[in-house]
């Protein structure tokens, strides 16, 4: 950071795991930097000054990326950015030190001597942190979603997300992160490998290189031979070792008969390491709960630490802490009143030493919620559940209440250190959850906001007796159990496309011969749709079986039947356990069974009927009720052939949470919160739908560039990483917004390839004719062209790629082509025309890949071509909503 | 992992106990209990002479992680009674290594305990104060180890100096370490007629300090602290008041050198030199609670309006106040408001409390040393 008086402080430094070639965002990263000595530490602080002076940063934070070569220490360096980055978010809370805040107050002229650090009061932010722990970041990737795509590790970032993990010592701190990225991963499982495959595997970064790393370790290979063939530092290898020959001491330690945990000083030993309860348990053929028991037996705790920027040199004011295991320590204590300082040892007697464990959480007895978390990034669950824990702090916060915020992920707002009254910064499983709340002692956890992850430890947290605010567990249960759910369904009489589920290959083959095909098939209780598929026939069902089973061994495969051509919609409702309100009805763009989360949608519904509308309220109120919902709750419906379906129901805040709140102008996380501490609605003055007199569409941001050799096309596996909203109030210029803002904007004028699928042809005539009549010239393959001819719409021809050259991908690369729209159905047709995709995302044409979505951009483009687009803040939309409702 | 996995108490004179493993030589060790925050640096904090008489415990947790290498010294040996950290790790991975914390400390008799709650001992130490403490690998009953701790007088009437002081007075020559040396290169003298002749008064000189002045141009010669100044001016066209271990007001020969040698040729004073030359200007020093021992602490230069970063280790203070008019304060500790810096209104005497040789620490307060010369020049 550096300020306009020319003052510098440097705020972290981070070393990385894995040697340069893996992009840092993509390397696990350790602070502070383990391996340098002062002086060759030293050499870096002064170059980072010299680069940042000489770039004229003049004021703001900036980050430095070195190179040593541990051979001799020769320095190089790789980048700077003259900005808040990434990394800076990390630093930030590894430190406690908030450069953004900082940063903004330095820009508008403050130095950093003038602003107070936050944490000790007394101090000013003129200083560099210093810590006493070790902060690992994980990254976290989703190669599960992009099979095709090369999952080595190399300059370009692939992950998309991270962990981060505090211990006092890098081994508790890297174990802490390993179970910080919920892929039911608790410490250094075992993998099933050869030493053989293991040393071809471990040459090439990949993102579950260090469980190899471990195996290797377990089979003996030695930390010179893992150096040589990684040129990981040796010493992150040691402390693996360190770990691994702990994991054999844990194994054979001795223990009383039957099967119990390892002895109590093995098992203090272990916990400093940052075992979990759960590794233990595999080690020793034991359950979670018999070590838990036999922790709480011994009275061995996890103990809070503070993180405050100066390792304890000053006293810390802000509870922002993390979970460690220490030894207890003892203090004399005479056996005569007075103090024993002053008398004189020998004749006050011998004193007693009582242990004395220090934990620096200081619990209030003020009435508390916790609220977990969303953990790492990860597709299908990012910052929008982070959004609405952030609000859940807020609301509560409002009425009196003491906020916890319990969370391992550092991109988030919820874990700045300012955002609840408490931060734990912590992994998001049961024991670490557990070890909070029996210290805390809450009125009640949250586990509604942060998605799939809280969601999962409800039944298990309540079976520990914590209890869980709005709506019960039980609830939840009922909505996530397919056998439980469907009996709602037929007791309320609601229609469901059929469905079964299956533990085996002929049972799958059973169920969806019953249904019909086509079938999606999915594992359950999984978010993001991660290894859903839409099959059409027997040997599809095999081969999914087969890596699905693979996949999730203890969880059922569901089997739905899969409705062609239905449109489908999202429904945000909130109840307070006797008043349902709907927060928004989203009528998606493209047709069901493309993911929820990467299909555009309208807010209000673009196209359903007021009757279906009308259905679609009865119906949510329905459920909502049934559930006892008390808080939010995301039904998914489809409509098709005018019959109403209902896909699923979430009975948690949902991804389009955020973007309702935003295009309705009502808080709902946070309304939501209030409720489930026992406001009513109609306390919070939300008693009937919010209509809008505007249009929001909503539209996903995928990370295809990110992965050579990816398809495009969408499906019902989520890809995308991130969404934007536009707002008009019309539809057209909305969606025409939301694609910009994507940047895949709608051309007004040129040259659209058209290239489709049989049965997409019909919708073709309406959509060439508007494009015709806006002046664009329409470019198609031999098919497709003499479909339009013979109607009399004009369209040239071009060779598909097997034609022949010239075909449609020159006129990508040649950018003759301003649009392109290309649907297809069936694997070989999928491989025909993937280049065409290709080209187009590498050529940034602008793209369409169903057709909903193309009658949607030409939509756009017609409103676009009319009238400028105008701005408006999102203010005075909401303005005109309460001065003009909607009729 | 060849470590001395033997059982080990610390004991605090205030009946606290942590128990450990023991690291280094086994033994026995009492000491001062001080706190040191520098995340990097423990092998120049184990050899800064300012240490002799301290136990000193390090916040950060993970300490041998780059070894030890002859480069990175203060001093010929340690001289810290006892060390103190959550993980000592004896797997040194640095190119500049020469070999393990753990061995270097045995080699040098130096006991360490790890595997204790430092965080805790650090929060109490700064919530009680200093206080003397015993390391001990043999003896492992606590009520023993007290009496023995409260037994120890204390280390502040010591003359800590005469410990550490050089017998004899010695030229130096050795540069700053720079990049890209190994530590083995060996250092050919540069022959300078015109360098400034500078005598450094010993009171547990850091090398890195005369490594500075060095890099300054100066021709440097170290003498003992108990050198009578009339001789020390022989040889001198400026002097340098070293750095220290213990109470200023134990070592009455060097305050009186000082209030000899003031007026006569430039001074500079560093930590304990500048405690000294405020008490031979006639000043007094008052002790801290837990001292400042570290390498964050912002200093604000008060001409220049500017921070530095400045590596710290010090438990006393000289009272500002306490010499009136004859000095400016230069240089204020933006932390707790204290006096880190002066010059001498008439004479050309300036003087640091905080550590502008770093070693370890940042090196922000580096150009002092240039000040320094070009204040002899003018004079």
């Amino acid at each position: 950071m550096r300020d306009n008086r020319d003052n510098v402080v440097i705020i972290c430094s981070i070393e990385n795991f894995d040697p340069m070639g893996v992009h840092t965002g993509d390397s696990i990263t350790v602070a502070p930097a383990q391996t340098l000595t002062d002086k060759e530490y030293q050499v870096l602080r002064d170059a980072s000054i010299a680069v940042i002076r000489e770039i004229g940063v003049d004021t703001g934070g900036s980050n430095i990326q070195f190179a040593v070569n541990p051979d001799d220490g020769r320095v190089i360096v790789i980048e700077m950015n003259p900005r808040v980055s990434r990394s800076s978010a990390l630093a930030s809370k590894a430190t406690g030190f908030p450069i953004a805040k900082i940063a903004a107050k330095l820009a508008v002229g403050l130095t950093l001597d003038e602003i107070p650090n936050d944490i000790t009061k007394e101090t000013p932010a003129s200083f560099e942190p210093t810590i006493d722990y070790v902060v690992v970041k994980y990254p976290r990737f989703a190669f599960e979603k992009f099979p095709e795509a090369d999952s080595t590790l190399t300059t370009q970032m692939k992950s998309v997300g991270e962990a981060m993990s505090i211990g006092r010592t890098f081994k508790e701190s890297l174990q802490k992160s390993l179970r910080s990225l919920e892929i039911d991963s608790y410490g250094f499982e075992p993998v099933e490998a050869t030493l053989t495959e293991i040393r071809d595997k471990i040459k090439i970064p990949g993102w579950d290189r260090i469980w190899y790393l471990a195996q290797a370790i377990r089979l003996g290979e030695s930390i010179e031979e893992l150096h040589a063939l990684t040129n990981i530092d040796p010493w992150f290898l040691f402390n693996m070792k360190q770990i691994i020959d702990m994991e054999e001491t844990i194994k054979t330690s001795p223990r009383g008969t039957g099967v119990t945990p390892p002895a109590p000083e093995i098992l203090m030993q272990a916990k400093e390491y940052g075992f979990s309860d759960r590794r233990i348990a595999q080690l020793t053929g034991t359950r979670e709960s018999d070590v838990r028991g036999m922790r709480r037996s011994m009275g061995l705790r996890a103990s809070y630490k503070m993180v405050d920027t100066c390792a304890a040199e000053f006293r810390a004011y802000t509870p922002y802490l993390y979970s460690t295991y220490e030894k207890p320590f003892y203090r004399a204590e005479m056996q005569k009143s007075g103090s024993a300082e002053e008398k004189d040892f020998r004749s006050s007697g011998l004193p007693v030493f009582r242990p004395a464990a220090e934990c620096e959480a200081n619990p209030t007895d003020r009435k508390k919620v916790v609220i977990l978390g969303s953990g790492p990034n990860r597709i299908g669950q990012g910052i929008e559940f982070d959004y609405c824990c952030v609000h859940a702090v807020f609301a509560l916060r409002e009425l009196g209440y003491e906020t916890i915020m319990v969370n391992c992920n550092p991109e988030t707002v919820s874990t700045d250190y300012d955002t609840a009254d408490r931060l734990y910064f912590e992994p998001l499983t049961l024991e670490d959850v557990l070890s909070i709340i029996e210290i805390e002692k809450p009125i009640g956890v949250i586990v509604q906001f942060g998605g799939q992850t809280p969601l999962k430890l409800a039944v298990p947290l309540e079976k520990e007796g914590v209890p869980i605010l709005g709506t019960s567990p039980d609830s939840i249960d009922r909505a996530e159990d397919r056998r439980r759910f469907k009996e709602i369904l037929h007791k309320l009489d609601l229609r469901q496309p059929h469905s079964g589920t299956a533990l085996s290959v002929d049972e799958a083959l059973a169920e969806a011969r019953a249904i019909g095909y086509p079938v999606m098939v999915r594992p359950s209780y999984v978010l993001g749709g991660r290894a859903m598929e839409i099959v059409y026939d027997e040997q599809s069902i095999r081969n999914y079986m087969r890596r699905a089973v693979k996949a999730s061994p203890e969880h059922p495969v569901l089997i739905d039947k899969y409705l062609e051509d239905a449109i489908e919609v999202d429904v945000d409702a909130i109840s307070d356990g006797k008043r349902v309100v709907i927060g928004g009805i989203m009528e998606h763009i493209e047709e069901a069974g493309i993911h929820s989360g990467d299909s555009a949608c309208s807010l209000p519904p673009y196209s359903l009927s007021g009757d279906m509308i009308a259905r679609i309220c009865d119906q949510t109120r329905a459920l909502a009720q049934e559930l006892n919902v008390v808080g939010l709750m995301n039904i998914q419906f489809a409509v098709k052939d005018n019959t109403l379906f209902i896909l699923e129901v979430n009975p948690r805040a949902s991804r389009t949470i955020p973007y309702v709140s935003k295009s309705i102008g009502v808080p709902l996380a946070k309304m939501a919160a209030q409720v489930m501490v026992g406001k009513t609605l109609e306390e919070l003055g939300l008693t009937t739908e919010i209509r809008v007199p505007h249009f929001t569409v909503k539209e996903a941001v995928f990370p295809f560039d990110r992965f050579a050799g990816v398809d495009t096309l969408l499906g019902p596996e989520m890809k995308s990483t991130g969404e934007v909203m536009g707002i008009d109030e019309d539809f057209g210029r909305a969606y025409a917004k939301s694609q910009s803002s994507a940047k895949n904007p709608m051309p007004l004028k040129g040259t659209v390839f058209i290239s489709v699928k049989d049965k997409d042809k019909p919708a073709l005539p309406a959509l060439a004719e508007t494009l015709l009549s806006l002046g664009f010239s329409i470019i198609a393959t031999r098919g497709t062209a003499f479909f339009l001819n013979q109607l009399g719409l004009k369209a040239d021809t071009v060779n598909k790629v097997t034609e022949g050259r010239p075909h449609c991908v020159d006129l990508i690369k040649n950018r003759d082509i301003d649009f392109v729209i290309n649907t297809v159905t069936g694997a070989k047709a999928q491989q025909d025309s993937f280049s065409i995709r290709e080209a187009a995302l590498q050529y940034n044409v602008p793209y369409t890949t169903t057709i909903a979505g193309a009658r949607a951009a030409i939509k756009a483009i017609e409103v676009t071509a009319k009238k400028k687009i105008n701005i408006k803040s999102i203010q005075e939309y909401h303005r005109a909503r309460l001065e003009k409702p909607a009729p | 992992m060849n470590r001395n996995e033997a059982k080990a108490l610390l004991v605090l004179a205030d009946g606290t106990v942590f128990e450990g493993r023991g690291f280094g030589a086994r033994g026995e060790t009492v000491g001062e209990v001080v706190f040191n925050t520098s995340m990097t640096g423990y092998q120049e904090i184990l050899t800064d002479a300012s240490y002799k008489g301290q136990i000193v415990v390090m916040t950060y947790t993970q300490i041998g992680n780059y070894g030890v290498n002859p480069g990175d010294i203060e001093s010929c040996a340690p001289s810290v009674e006892g060390f103190v950290a959550k993980e000592f790790f004896d797997y040194p991975s640095n190119w500049r290594s020469q070999g393990g914390l753990g061995s270097y400390l045995k080699e040098n008799g130096k006991t360490g305990i790890d595997g204790i709650d430092t965080r805790a001992l650090t929060r109490h130490l700064r919530d009680r104060g200093v206080q003397m403490g015993i390391i001990s690998t043999e003896d492992l009953n606590p009520g023993s180890l007290l009496e023995k701790v409260r037994k120890h007088p204390g280390i502040s009437a010591l003359d800590l100096v005469s410990e550490v002081t050089t017998k004899e007075p010695y030229a130096w020559s050795e540069p700053l370490w720079r990049h890209g040396d190994r530590p083995s290169s060996s250092h050919v003298p540069r022959p300078n007629r015109d360098a400034i002749k500078v005598v450094v008064f010993d009171y547990g000189v850091k090398m890195n300090i005369l490594r500075h002045l060095d890099a300054a141009g100066f021709a440097v010669t170290v003498v003992p602290a108990t050198t009578p100044p009339e001789e020390a001016l022989k040889q001198a066209d400026a002097i340098v008041l070293s750095n220290g271990p213990g109470d200023p007001r134990s070592v009455p020969y060097a305050i009186d050198s000082v209030k000899y040698l003031l007026g006569k040729k430039p001074i500079l004073g560093i930590c304990l030199g500048h405690q000294i030359l405020g008490l031979g200007l006639g000043g007094s020093t008052y002790k801290l609670k837990f001292g400042h021992h570290g390498g964050n602490h912002p200093v604000m230069d008060l001409a220049a309006k500017k921070v530095e970063i400045t590596s710290q280790n010090h438990n006393y203070c000289v009272d500002i106040r306490s010499l009136g008019n004859q000095v400016e304060m230069t240089h204020q500790n933006l932390y707790d408001g204290t006096e880190e810096g002066m010059a001498h209104r008439e004479l050309p005497v300036i003087s640091y409390q905080h550590h502008p040789e770093a070693g370890p620490g940042p090196n922000d307060s580096g150009h002092i040393f240039s000040r320094f010369r070009d204040m002899i020049e003018r004079a």
